[in-house]
Order: structure tokens, then sequence, then C-alpha cells
């Protein structure tokens, strides 16, 4: 297996945590095409996590826009509410075959905290999860719920206090106790072999909407729209799609405009961060910066290496929605088609709301919606009550 | 050249080497001047200086708090690099070892960064995410800048890669005495006795242990396996952040810092 996309990716990792890496990626390529390991993950995809999730024809909002044909990957309807159970769902199961008894998570918005959580009650496996103060604060249902689930949730109270905190301390706990634990990465990022796993995992979301779009329209589409924070689902979406013509956009957070997490198109640097090269947001001085996002999920200072990759071959291009922008989508797609996106899916659809405009009724968009809104709900509130469309960190 | 020569001159008198970490700027430029001469003042053979990084995955929570404390009071990698050679303008001429994280030398360079370490007196790098698969590169620049590139082994790594790792480095082994991050411990893990022997059996560069020593018996323990030094890092931290606040007098901690090198020095020359 390639540590590297292009010159991006790696592992750049501690001495200590090459042992665990190299396990990691034996056991992943053990069991990766392993029959038994395959219907068992296929099982509880479709069993527990309500796969396969619809490809839905957005009829009048694709009628406001009055351009092209929008259809949505409905991965907000999994259980737990976004794509992340997918991938959730694989490592652990990947961690259980590995002999392993706990499991370990970063979580930025509790998404991925909340999936971890639940496939661990799911298969038995002792969980606790990483969350920075702020996001704790941000999200502090999620935290509940995690616990619900018998996870523990540790406040991480250093740096920023956000995602990227998590990371670093999900790798400490990771470096002293992998005999034992697995950590359950949330996003295509990281050290080798997280990029390539998590891809593979979550690549179900394009199988699934390759072979429902030309079932809808016989045909593919012209464009993909996902949201790119670490960039899961977006790879998930696009990577089945990536030998064929269709244009690809990944949107990235591009906050209020002065601060922001638009690492790709021009405004990151390429670095190196938790076990990869990727483009990052930094000082002069190679320190991180802190990034800013209405949805914590796109909050970020790094990217998956893949899309690195495919910014600079030209494949996929990588714009971003600001803040305000998509809350505008979140209240659109809402009153429209009676679905309330996550902020992060909102960044999809406001970049689509743009294209589609531009585009002939003959032609095709999927969104993929990656997560529902249910989370957001009381934050975007709180914000109209006081008459912010930003968010205060 | 230093490093080698210390290692040398240490083994001939059967004195192992002393190497406190010193995080670069905690809580400021002038007090980590005034630790790196009381250490050297009282044993210490060689300074490892961190260069604060805002995302220390390798530390725990000591270093990564003297790091941030660091980063506040507002030292860079080239303000890093000027302490150094206002170290050298004093005549302090033991070894230094630059630790930092690649991101940090890959932002400011690569190739010109190392040679402004070279230039600012420095003898090594030290860099905790550059694990042997990664480390090509680097290793390249380090030797074309004329400095050595310094490599961890830790508990959990098989003879056959100590093997390799032994061949491509320079310098010293830096043996990590757990399976874990940086940060004071009780006692050595036996596992760490065992990397030492295993070491000294596959290579003749000298053995540095470090994290999670903090005690004169931790010394002794690791000079009976065969390792040829230790490095000391959270357990200096320690001492002096417990003094640092708004009024922060570095003459006590100064002082207790001292009497500790003393103490150290002295279990690694078997007093």
């Amino acid at each position: 297996m390639g540590r590297y996309f292009g010159r991006y990716g790696g592992q750049f990792v501690p001495e200590t945590l090459i042992p665990a890496m190299k396990e990691l990626e034996a056991g992943y390529l053990k069991f990766k095409d392993d029959d038994g390991f395959r219907e068992e993950l296929e099982y509880y995809l479709r069993e527990y996590a309500g796969r396969e999730t619809p490809l839905y024809f957005a009829k009048r909002l694709s009628a406001e826009l009055g351009g092209a044909k929008i259809y949505i990957k409905r991965e907000d309807l999994l259980h737990t509410g976004a794509h992340k159970i997918n991938n959730a769902l694989g490592q652990a199961l990947l961690a259980k075959r590995m002999g392993k008894k706990r499991i370990i998570a970063e979580t930025g918005a509790g998404q991925h905290g909340v999936a971890s959580a639940t496939v661990a009650a799911l298969l038995g496996l002792e969980c606790e999860v990483y969350m920075g103060k702020v996001d704790t604060q941000r999200q502090a249902l999620n935290v509940f719920r995690m616990k619900l689930l018998g996870a523990k949730v540790n406040v991480v109270e250093t740096g920023s206090q956000t995602l990227k905190d998590a990371v670093n301390d999900a790798l400490r706990d990771y470096t002293a106790n992998f005999s034992d634990t697995h950590y359950l990465l949330g996003s295509a990022l990281g050290p080798h072999p997280y990029p390539t796993m998590v891809r593979d995992f979550q690549s179900v979301i394009g199988r699934e909407a390759r072979e429902q779009i030309l079932e809808a329209q016989g045909k593919l589409p012209d464009c993909l729209i996902a949201c790119v924070g670490g960039g899961s689902n977006a790879i998930g979406l696009f990577y089945p799609f990536l030998d064929t013509h269709v244009k690809m956009i990944g949107v990235e957070a591009g906050g209020n405009g002065k601060k922001h997490a638009a690492r790709l198109g021009g405004k990151g640097r390429v670095g190196i961060l938790h076990g990869m090269i990727s483009y990052l947001l930094e000082d002069s001085n190679g320190q991180i910066e802190e990034t800013h996002s209405v949805s914590a999920g796109l909050d970020y200072p790094a990217v998956g290496p893949e899309h690195c990759e495919l910014m600079d071959a030209g494949r996929v291009s990588y714009v971003s929605a600001l803040d305000s922008e998509a809350l505008e989508a979140f209240h659109l797609l809402s009153s429209t088609e009676g679905i309330i996106p996550a902020l992060e899916s909102a960044h999809a659809v406001a970049h689509a709301l743009k294209v589609a405009k531009e585009m002939g009724g003959e032609e095709s968009i999927i969104i993929n919606l990656s997560g529902r809104g249910d989370k957001d709900v009381e934050q975007v509130k709180k914000m109209e009550d006081s008459g912010k469309r930003e968010v205060e960190k | 050249m230093r490093i080698e020569k210390m290692f040398s001159a240490l083994k001939e008198r059967g004195v192992g080497a002393f190497m406190p970490y010193v995080c670069c700027g905690d809580p400021s430029a002038e007090f980590t001047l005034a630790l790196i001469e009381k250490l050297v003042g009282n044993g210490a053979d060689a300074i490892e200086l961190g260069i604060p990084f805002s995302d220390p995955i390798a530390d725990g929570k000591t270093i990564q708090a003297a790091s941030s404390r660091a980063l506040d009071s507002g030292m860079t990698p080239l303000k890093a690099l000027g302490i150094v050679s206002e170290v050298r303008k004093r005549g302090i001429e033991v070894p230094i070892l630059i630790m930092a994280y690649y991101n940090i030398v890959y932002a400011n360079g690569g190739r010109e960064f190392l040679k402004k370490v070279k230039e600012a007196g420095a003898d090594g790098m030290i860099v905790p995410d550059a694990p042997l698969e990664e480390s090509s590169e680097l290793r390249k620049l380090c030797s074309d800048a004329g400095i050595d590139l310094i490599y961890f082994i830790t508990p959990n790594c098989p003879d056959s890669r100590l093997k390799e790792i032994a061949s491509v480095a320079k310098g010293f082994l830096y043996a990590v005495a757990v399976l874990g991050i940086t940060g004071e411990r009780e006692v050595v893990a036996p596992e760490a006795i065992a990397l030492v022997e295993r070491a000294r059996k596959v290579t003749a560069l000298p053995v540095v242990v470090g994290f999670g020593i903090s005690k004169p018996s931790h010394a002794t323990s690791l000079m009976r396996a065969g390792g040829s030094g230790i490095i000391v890092g959270s357990a200096i931290v320690n001492l002096y952040s417990k003094h640092v606040g708004e009024e922060f007098d570095s003459t006590e901690a100064l002082e207790e810092i001292g009497e500790f090198a003393k103490s150290m020095k002295g279990a690694l020359s078997g007093k």
C-alpha cells in the first residue's frame, strides 16, 4: 500500500507509533477483501445503519433555482445522523478482528464521537472520546449522547481547545495504549493508512450514488458537490467517479471572510500536521493557526492528503462558502424540501445554489448531504435570536 | 564533532552524559539563557533546546504547557536560533541539539533553516515526528548542513529495526524509555533497560535514554544497563514552572535546578 498521494500524506508519527501503524496496515490489508469481514460490514451497514441511502431528486429546489436537476445523496438519513457511521462501523469491526478491546476517537462537532460511541456500544467495546472544551460547550447535547451510549468523554483544554487539539490528545493516548486500543480516526486524514482506509469505508457513498443516478436518468451526473472538513464525505462520494469525466467540487468553510478554514484554493501552505503532509493554515513561523467556521465539523486546519493531490492534478476544484451563505442554504433546503441539513453539508448546498443556476435543465448535480441538521438547530436559533449570522468562538 | 568528542571524553572517564531538555522561551528568552548557564555550570554535558510548536503530539502535559507559555512569550524558531548564538557567544561549548517538530523545519525553509541551525552553533537535530520511513530527505539536508540527525529507538522496536535505524543514525541513539509520551514517571520500566541492552548489542553509537527520566536512581540503573547518558525534560520544567506567575522570581527556581542537576550528574558519575 502506498503511503503517499502524490507528494502528500506519509506517516509522520513518533517512532513509538510506527509498530501500531504497521499493525493497522497489515490488519486492514488482511481483512479488507476478506469475505467474512465484508459480509459483516455490509450486514451492519444495511441492518443497523440504514444503507442504502436514497438519492433523492430535489424537485422543488431544482425548480426554484431554474437550472440543473439537483439530486441529494441522503447520508443524513443514516443512524446517528451522518456519514460518519460508515467509517466508524468499518474501523470498529476491523479493530475487533484485530483483537482490540478499546477504541478512542476525536470529535469536533460530536458526530464522529457519537458514531464511535454507538458502534462501541453495538460491538461491546470500551470507548473514550477526546473533544475540545470549546466544542463541548458548542455541542453539549452530543456530549450527553456519548455518555448515554456508555463512552467516556475527555475534555481537551490545551491549545485552541477544538478538533485539532482533540486529535493531538487521541494520538498521545494511542501512543501509550495501542496494544489493546484502536484509534478510530474520523476522517480521511492523519498518518497512513488512515486516509486510504477511511476513503475506502466511505466510498460506499459514491458507489451507491453512481448506480442510483444511472437508474434515475440513464446517464452520469454533470457535477458532484460535497463539503470538505477533513474530507471524508467528499472523497467517499468522489472516489468511485474518478474514472469518469464528471466535474467535482469540494466546498471548504469560508468562515466570516476574515477567519476561515479554507486550506485549499490558495490560502493554505504545504506543511506537516497530524502525521501527514497536506495543506495547512499556519503562521509564517509554522505554528498552526486557529480556524473558524460556523460548523464545528469543518473547523480544522489541515485537510486529507488525497484532496491535495486531486487539487494539484486539477481533477477536483475547491471553493469555499461563507458562514452566511451556509446559513441561507440551511434555510432554503429546509423550507423548499423539508430537509434540515447539517451546517457542514449546508456549505455544499450553498455552492450548489450558485452552480445550478448557471446550468441547463438537462444537466444534473449530486450534492452529498453528509449529515442532518438536528444538532445545529439550537445553535442557529441562538445566533438568529441575537441577530447575528456568525457564531462567536 | 562536539557530540562525538563529548561522548568519547565521558567514556574515557566512565561517566554518563547529562543532557537536559530546555523549552526555549518558557517563560522568557532571558530565563532560557539563565537556565542553560545554570545547567551547564552544574554538570550538563549537552543541551537539548526545544523550539516550541503549537501541536506537540509526542509531549505530555508538562511540556505542552511549557510550549504554550513559550509561544505566548513570543518565541519563534529564528529567535530560538538567536539564543543558540548567544549561548555560544557566552563561551558555552557543550553540544546543543535542536528539538523541533517537522513542520517547524519545513515551514522555515528546510535546507535554509538547517543551515541557520548550523551557523547559530548547534550540532544536531531531534525531530520527533520524523520516523525512519519519513526521514531520508531530512537526513540528507542535515548532513549537507553539517549537523547530526538524531534517531529515536523505542521498546517496541524489533532488533531488525534497531539495526536499520542504527545504520543511518548519527551522534547517538535517543532511546525512548516508555511506550508513550514525555512526562515524569516513578520508576524506569524494565523494557527501557532491555532496550538499552538490546541496542548495545547492535551498535557502537552511544545510547541516551529519555522520556520519564527524572531521578538519580533512574540514571544509575540505566548506566548499569550500558546507557551512555540521559535526557531529562519534564522534571526540570516542573521545578521552575511552579514558580512561574505574574512575578516570576527565577532565583529560587534556578537554585533548585542547580542542585537537581548536580544530583543527576553525580548519579551518572557513579557517585
